[in-house]
């Protein structure tokens, strides 16, 4: 198997931490963020790929048939995405808050909160 | 069996909690969380005894270590031992809030139980995945309780930049773990271990490229949670502003847990495979900016939130020093570190219930009717500078002869020197606020026999807690109190048990041998001993340092900040350019993680 998944893997986490670096906007922050976390999908899945293996459903797999791919990283990554779904909603719900109280989802113009 | 409860206990009490608390009256709401809590600690008071004896490892759904795939519960003696001080620690912040907030749904209980549950699964796992699971509960039970004021601006900007910066670390965690499972095809950290020595060493017997990679992606995560620099930010930002009960926990245990998950990952994994040089320079830094920080602030929150950075870097050096007596004196840094952090910030609370403020200048002498307070900043201060026997008295001994062993000279000038300004910092805040005159109020106003209502003044901060208690209900005191005096008291906890179990800790066969094949390992052991002649001399240093910063700072301000000189304005250049870095721009947070993680991977590599 290729390099490539890898790389894109990498790719697609130093994407997502740039736009929070650069971000104007708390919800794109949070999308962002929710970037970063596909890479680690991606990563995981192509930790569990095997060139010509099939998806990991026995219930309707012929015996001595085609391999599967490694089951262990899918449950890992659909935990995954569960998690980052927790985070996801509690951080919109947070901006929200911000821009309510705030009135402005602007990081740079969010007052320093050392004093 | 006992295990599984310890994690289960909480997790049920919280389920019915968010089901029923709505209808339920409010002392119910709080007797079954305390007896949920207490539980928790019976359990794991339980364990801890057995624990040196008898294994106690678990393998959840009856996978045991045949089958390949399952999952384990294990508890050290060191593992048992901070689940009971996680577990004291919740207990107390529980009985505090009793009375501390006016009104308080059932959600609070529900999320402290969980953040309870948590943080005891997260220290029993045997398992890098679930080890990943209960951090992130962790991490999104604590967003939540940080934000649980909502209706406050600062405080959901506090939480926000906390969870954000956490989860990065939290994902770049994930891809480490993943990391490892692509070597070993194994995610147990005593399995991983035993496959990562047959497979991942390069040349010499050290990590090879792709371990190194894991094991700086892995500790990113436990960084950001433990706070080291520059991963440190979120830190005080959340401190502020989350409820005080919380901050007890945030600071006392989930922090060093942080360092906990590093050294069990290493000790269990990836012991002797890459160096713990890059903890040990994040943690030295953590230690000096923390302290330097800390005396910057005149935020009591914010102040103690900083000093929990210094002294978590000191413990993140402890375990640097990759040795089982440097490890037996960060233990018993960490157990007094806890108590005494936890009551300082119940006397904060307190200090927030009667004047609605926590500023040390609108504080100024209005301490006088609250004598207990202020003899628990007056001993916290005390505890911070290393009082013996109190368990960072200890600490600091224990942890500096193994130090100087590894020829690290600059140890002992460090603990010193981090100990003296957070001790100085809270020794300032007690001459100040409980010893100093009121700026402009009538004194006569705050005479403590009559116990008079002072004005809420203009710079009040918090709706966090009713107007004022006349007087503090036991509720309030005894928590903080009895925190205190553990903490005193922690340096007598004898050295061979300590010795020991930092010895089965660090003992990566050891630590194999307990999860898999359930044998209580009993490695050779050195008993630790704080009682050192350089130790005491070490807390003499340190608490002449922090009276002299402390009665230094308080003349300057009577002085009303005159004198010019060059070293007065380069420290107020200083000072302002410090500031202005911890910006509370996400972005910058963000910044700052990126350099950390290529400073970590730069330390960490062999060239």
């Amino acid at each position: 198997m290729s390099h490539l998944p890898y790389l894109a893997a990498g790719w697609i986490v130093i994407v997502g931490i740039y736009g929070i670096v650069t971000s104007r906007d708390l919800i794109h922050a949070v999308v962002c963020l929710s970037v970063t976390q596909s890479g680690t999908y991606v990563l995981l899945l192509a930790i569990g790929y095997r060139d010509g293996a099939t998806a990991p459903v026995f219930s309707d797999r012929p015996p001595h048939g085609r391999p599967v791919t490694d089951p262990v990283v899918q449950a890992m990554t659909l935990t995954d995405i569960v998690v980052g779904a927790t985070v996801t909603a509690l951080l919109l719900a947070l901006a929200v808050q911000v821009a309510k109280r705030r009135g402005t989802i602007d990081p740079g113009e969010l007052r320093s909160l050392e004093s | 069996m006992i295990l599984q409860l310890t994690v289960a206990v909480p997790i049920l009490a919280a389920a019915l909690l968010a089901t029923a608390g709505r209808w339920l009256p409010r002392l119910v709401v709080d007797v079954a969380a305390v007896l949920a809590v207490a539980a928790v600690a019976a359990l794991a008071a339980l364990t801890l005894t057995r624990a040196p004896h008898h294994a106690q490892v678990s393998w959840l759904g009856g996978w045991g270590p045949a089958t390949g795939v399952g999952i384990p519960l294990a508890a050290d003696p060191f593992a048992a031992g901070l689940a009971l001080v996680t577990a004291l620690l919740t207990l107390a912040a529980l009985l505090f809030s009793w009375r501390f907030f006016t009104e308080v749904q059932a959600i609070f209980h529900t999320l402290m139980l969980l953040f309870l549950a948590a943080m005891v699964a997260y220290v029993y796992t045997g398992d890098l995945f679930d080890a990943f699971v209960f951090f992130e509960l962790m991490s999104v039970v604590a967003f939540a309780l940080t934000g649980y004021r909502s209706e406050e601006p600062s405080t959901v900007h506090g939480a926000l930049n906390f969870g954000i910066i956490q989860s990065i670390g939290a994902y770049l965690t994930l891809a480490g773990i993943a990391l490892v499972y692509a070597r070993t095809g194994q995610l147990g950290l005593a399995t991983a271990g035993r496959q990562l020595i047959g497979t991942g060493t390069g040349h010499g017997g050290h990590g090879d490229a792709l371990v190194t990679a894991a094991f700086v992606l892995i500790c990113t995560g436990y960084l950001v949670k433990a706070s080291a620099v520059p991963f440190h930010f979120w830190l005080a930002d959340a401190h502020a502003v989350a409820p005080t009960p919380v901050c007890v926990l945030f600071s006392g245990i989930m922090v060093p847990l942080g360092v906990y998950g590093i050294a069990r990952t290493y000790w269990a994994t990836f012991a002797g495979l890459v160096p713990l040089r890059a903890i040990a320079v994040l943690g030295a830094a953590a230690a000096l900016l923390g302290a330097v920080m800390c005396v910057l602030q005149h935020h009591i929150k914010r102040l103690l939130a900083y000093s929990t950075v210094s002294h978590v870097g000191l413990l993140l050096v402890g375990v640097a020093a990759h040795g089982p007596g440097a490890l037996a004196g960060t233990a018993y840094y960490l157990a007094g570190h806890a108590g005494v952090k936890g009551a300082l910030f119940l006397a904060a609370g307190a200090l927030l219930n009667r004047h609605q403020t926590v500023d040390e200048h609108e504080l100024r002498g209005r301490g006088r009717g609250m004598p207990v307070t202020g003899a628990t900043f007056l001993l916290g201060a005390l505890g911070l500078a290393g009082l013996p026997p109190s368990g960072l008295f200890a600490g600091h001994a224990v942890t500096e002869h193994a130090a100087e062993e590894l020829g690290w000279w600059w140890f002992t000038p460090l603990a010193i020197a981090a100990s003296a300004l957070t001790a100085g910092a809270v020794l300032r805040v007690w001459l100040g606020v409980f010893r100093g005159t009121p700026a402009e109020e009538d004194p006569a106003q705050e005479d403590p026999a009559h116990g008079a209502r002072p004005d809420a003044g203009g710079g009040h901060e918090d709706p966090e807690t009713r107007p004022t208690l006349r007087n503090l209900p036991w509720t309030m005191v005894s928590p903080g109190l009895v925190l205190l005096a553990a903490a005193l008291l922690a340096g007598l906890i004898p050295g061979g048990p300590v010795g020991a179990a930092a010895a089965m800790f660090t003992d990566r066969d050891g630590y194999a041998a307990l999860v898999l094949d359930g044998r209580v390992p009993h490695p050779h052991s050195v008993p630790a001993d704080p009682w050192t002649a350089s130790g005491v001399a070490g807390f003499l240093a340190t608490l002449l340092l922090a009276a002299l910063i402390a009665v230094h700072a308080v003349r300057r301000r009577a002085s009303d900040r005159t004198g010019g000189g060059i070293l007065a304005r380069a420290a107020a250049a200083t000072s302002a350019r410090l500031h202005a870095l911890h910006s509370g721009h996400i972005g910058d947070y963000a910044a700052w993680l990126t350099a950390g993680v290529a400073v970590l991977a730069l330390l960490t590599t062999r060239f």
